[in-house]
């Protein structure tokens, strides 16, 4: 007779699998880089193109020749931060610095710790903030966005940076500057994933509904955001403008959506994302405001992904019985 | 409505209850039977008969030996070839008495006659004897002897007696059918353990996929005194004792602690059928109510099933073993156990066969934890599954137990869940077994 299999319960398997999840993810990326391309052209295609490959290249490499493990390109996760890190540069960015940054999300913040879920920082934004650091000029070189001819060469909120750090006040700004709702639908410049807060919600909502992430860490950052710019903003609106401009401009929702919510590199416990994701809204906007950069939510999510595993270690789901 | 249901985690798994609705039928008495010594939680029962006895169906054969122990009842009639260790479902031998069977003779003080007797003419110290005499055990899977739960521990007093109606299990049905035939005889059945257990008051959690049940018991219910139904959302594993409680009265029982410290008394359907039995018809436990499912099973049924009955016996009731079975479960896919043959014989515990095929039976391949925290997400206790994998690879017992591993209800839903297939339970049980005998050592 044939041998039966013995095993420990449980028998049956739920259909999630890591490359759902990753490939969840890539899916609800796909409209905002439609998007990106519409506003930025082909340019922004080609950026897109050159980061997935090269992520995917040296996650190949590192792995067979540094780590020598099982080949883990199919999983997913390269391309996932090929796409974020071609989404958080700007479409003018020499190639040769796109597959800088892809050595260094890959090479530095991934493959060197061990591989997947087992970094400690976020890749793309370890990638991103190196090349930032490193050549700032070309980081910040914006080409214009087809729908806006008036803004090109700084981003909204370097604009407003520059604006008050000239003594101008908010007010006299704000006819320069993009509104709100441009802001929503994307018509502004930036980075090529920056640019429809509409769209990367959608994106979001997605990754929400198929349970990929969990509403607690986009809405504390975003909340947390909201609050403390809104405190500013009553106390004196001539230096500090609405909260609604920040949150839908910048990275402030490619941020909390997509970077801050990465699995692997924040908290486990509800309560952990609560406090990571409110510690992250209120740095980006200490540093928005008073800060050297006009953005600084790659950093916030940066210095938090370094406390995630004090937040681990202290803050703990609601056990069953109340004990702590 | 809003259905009530347990607050902390949960999953919902394909439910395939492929034997829903199927009636009961009487397994044909097998040649041979061979009654495990151990069908219950503690210290197995010693044997009281020798080889070549001869035994009447309902003869005690095997009696309680220590405080957590349950009697053991003969189910069929005939002579005692040998007492014998054989492999059981747990996977290890154990003792069994093999008795060759001979017609079908009952002890002459069963009433068999199908009439309902619904008074109940016992006082409550007659009504705990007769169950602990009638070896009654929890009949959900745990196997816990009934008789101990009816007396409180000194300081405690029971409030409220729950009954668990949810078989949150997929593919089992056996509660369900046994609801839905047995009707009157489980709600005398509550009643007795009511009284047995000094309170006045009982609900029935049922889940919402039992919408027939939940008709028809809401309609008995009319007819006795502070029983009452509760339809439940449907959630794995809210048939674990402390989700129950939740879902039903809405108290966490404190970790560490029985159901009684928060005056809860909780009892499986079946075990208030089989009081109803023991205590109404003087009819010891020696069968049970047994689903035979699979996917692949010809026909997938609800059996009345003799104590000690080969496995083998049973499938071919539902059609013979399918061309691709890779796995036999006693007990549903999350907490059921696979067992290692086909003479296994079916125990109180049995609460079903379950056959799963070949492409279902392996596990896949492990990846890397991406810490997705959905193992954290679905925990029914609020505890860290990923957290107390990695501490029981690296053996760091102390810690493991300060972040609560013997909270684990073992259920699964992490495992379940787990996108990489991480076998986050097996490691969690080492953990157990290992913080738990530390805890032991401690003590003593």
């Amino acid at each position: 007779m044939k041998l039966l299999t013995v095993s420990p319960s449980p028998h049956i398997k739920g259909d999630e699998s890591v490359k759902k999840i990753m490939y969840g993810v890539v899916l609800s990326l796909i409209p905002a880089l439609i998007a990106s391309t519409f506003f930025f052209g082909w340019q922004a295609l080609m950026i897109t193109a050159v980061s997935v490959t090269s992520c995917v290249l040296f996650e190949y490499l590192f792995q067979k020749i540094f780590l020598k493990g099982e080949n883990t390109i199919l999983d997913g996760s390269a391309i996932i931060t090929g796409l974020l890190l071609a989404f958080n540069v700007p479409s003018s960015l020499p190639i040769w610095l796109v597959v800088l940054g892809a050595l260094i999300s890959i090479g530095v913040g991934k493959m060197s710790f061990g591989g997947l879920g087992q970094n400690l920082f976020n890749p793309v934004l370890v990638g991103r903030v190196f090349v930032l650091i490193s050549y700032p000029v070309q980081m910040t070189s914006w080409t214009a966005n087809s729908t806006v001819d008036a803004f090109s060469g700084a981003t909204p909120l370097g604009l407003l940076k520059e604006g008050l750090k000239s003594g101008q006040s908010v007010s006299q700004l704000i006819p320069s500057l993009p509104s709100n709702l441009d802001l929503f639908y994307g018509s502004m410049t930036g980075s090529l994933g920056e640019i429809s807060a509409m769209l990367l919600l959608l994106g979001g909502l997605y990754m929400l509904y198929k349970k990929i992430i969990t509403w607690h860490i986009p809405v504390a950052v975003l909340g947390s955001m909201f609050v403390l710019q809104g405190i500013l903003y009553l106390v004196n609106s001539e230096l500090y403008i609405n909260p609604l401009f920040h949150i839908l401009s910048g990275g402030a929702m490619l941020g909390a959506i997509y970077m801050a919510t990465d699995m692997v590199t924040s908290p486990m416990s509800p309560k952990g994302q609560l406090i990571y994701g409110t510690a992250i809204g209120i740095i980006t906007i200490c540093i928005r405001n008073f800060g050297a950069y006009p953005e600084g939510i790659s950093f916030a999510i940066l210095i938090m992904n370094g406390v995630v595993p004090l937040i681990n270690n202290y803050v703990k789901p609601t056990r069953f019985g109340g004990k702590a | 409505m809003v259905l009530k249901t347990f607050k902390i985690g949960g999953i919902h798994p394909a439910e395939n209850k492929l034997s829903a609705n199927a009636s009961i039928q009487a397994l044909a008495i097998p040649k041979t039977v061979y009654i495990p010594m151990a069908q219950h939680i503690g210290a197995p029962a010693t044997p009281l008969i020798k080889k070549g006895d001869m035994v009447k169906v309902g003869q005690m054969i095997g009696k309680a030996s220590g405080f957590v122990s349950a009697n053991i009842h003969s189910s069929v009639s005939g002579k005692v070839k040998k007492i014998d260790q054989i492999l059981d479902s747990s996977g290890y031998k154990k003792d069994v008495v093999v008795i060759d069977v001979e017609g079908d003779e009952w002890e002459e003080t069963i009433d068999r006659s199908a009439e309902l007797v619904k008074e109940i003419t016992m006082s409550q110290d007659e009504i705990k004897t007769r169950i602990a005499e009638s070896g009654i055990v929890g009949l959900g899977g745990a196997t816990f002897p009934t008789h101990i739960k009816l007396s409180p521990p000194p300081g405690n007093s029971a409030e409220v007696l729950i009954i668990n109606a949810v078989e949150c299990e997929p593919y089992l049905t056996a509660d369900h059918q046994i609801m839905l035939e047995k009707g009157e005889e489980i709600m005398i059945g509550v009643s007795i353990l009511m009284k047995g257990i000094g309170v006045d008051k009982a609900i029935i959690g049922i889940e919402n996929n039992k919408k027939d049940a939940i008709a028809y018991f809401k309609k008995l219910a009319k007819g006795y005194q502070g029983i009452e139904i509760t339809p439940l959302k449907v959630q794995y594993p809210q048939g674990g004792e402390k989700q129950l409680i939740a879902a039903t009265i809405g108290k966490e029982v404190p970790s560490g602690a029985l159901p009684i410290a928060i005056g809860a008394v909780v009892n499986n359907v079946a075990t208030a059928y089989a009081v109803y039995e023991a205590v109404q018809k003087n009819k010891p436990l020696f069968e049970r109510i047994v689903t035979v499912t699979g996917k692949s099973v010809a026909k997938p049924c609800n059996l009345l099933v003799r104590g000690g009955t080969p496995v083998n016996d049973l499938i071919e009731a539902a059609g013979g073993l399918p061309e691709d079975t890779g796995k036999v479960i006693s007990g549903g896919p999350m907490m059921g156990k696979a067992i290692v043959n086909l003479e296994v014989p079916s125990a109180k515990g049995t609460s079903g066969i379950l056959i799963m095929q070949d492409t279902e039976s392996a596990r896949e391949k492990m990846d890397a934890c991406i810490r997705c925290a959905k193992c954290v997400k679905v925990c029914p206790m609020g505890i860290e599954p990923y957290l107390l994998m990695s501490l029981s690879e690296k053996s760091m017992w102390e810690k493991s137990e300060n972040c609560n591993v013997m909270d684990c209800i073992e259920c699964g839903s992490c495992s379940f869940t787990c996108p990489s297939n991480r076998p986050l339970l097996d490691f969690i049980r080492l953990g157990k077994g290992t913080v738990g005998q530390i805890i032991r050592n401690r003590k003593s």
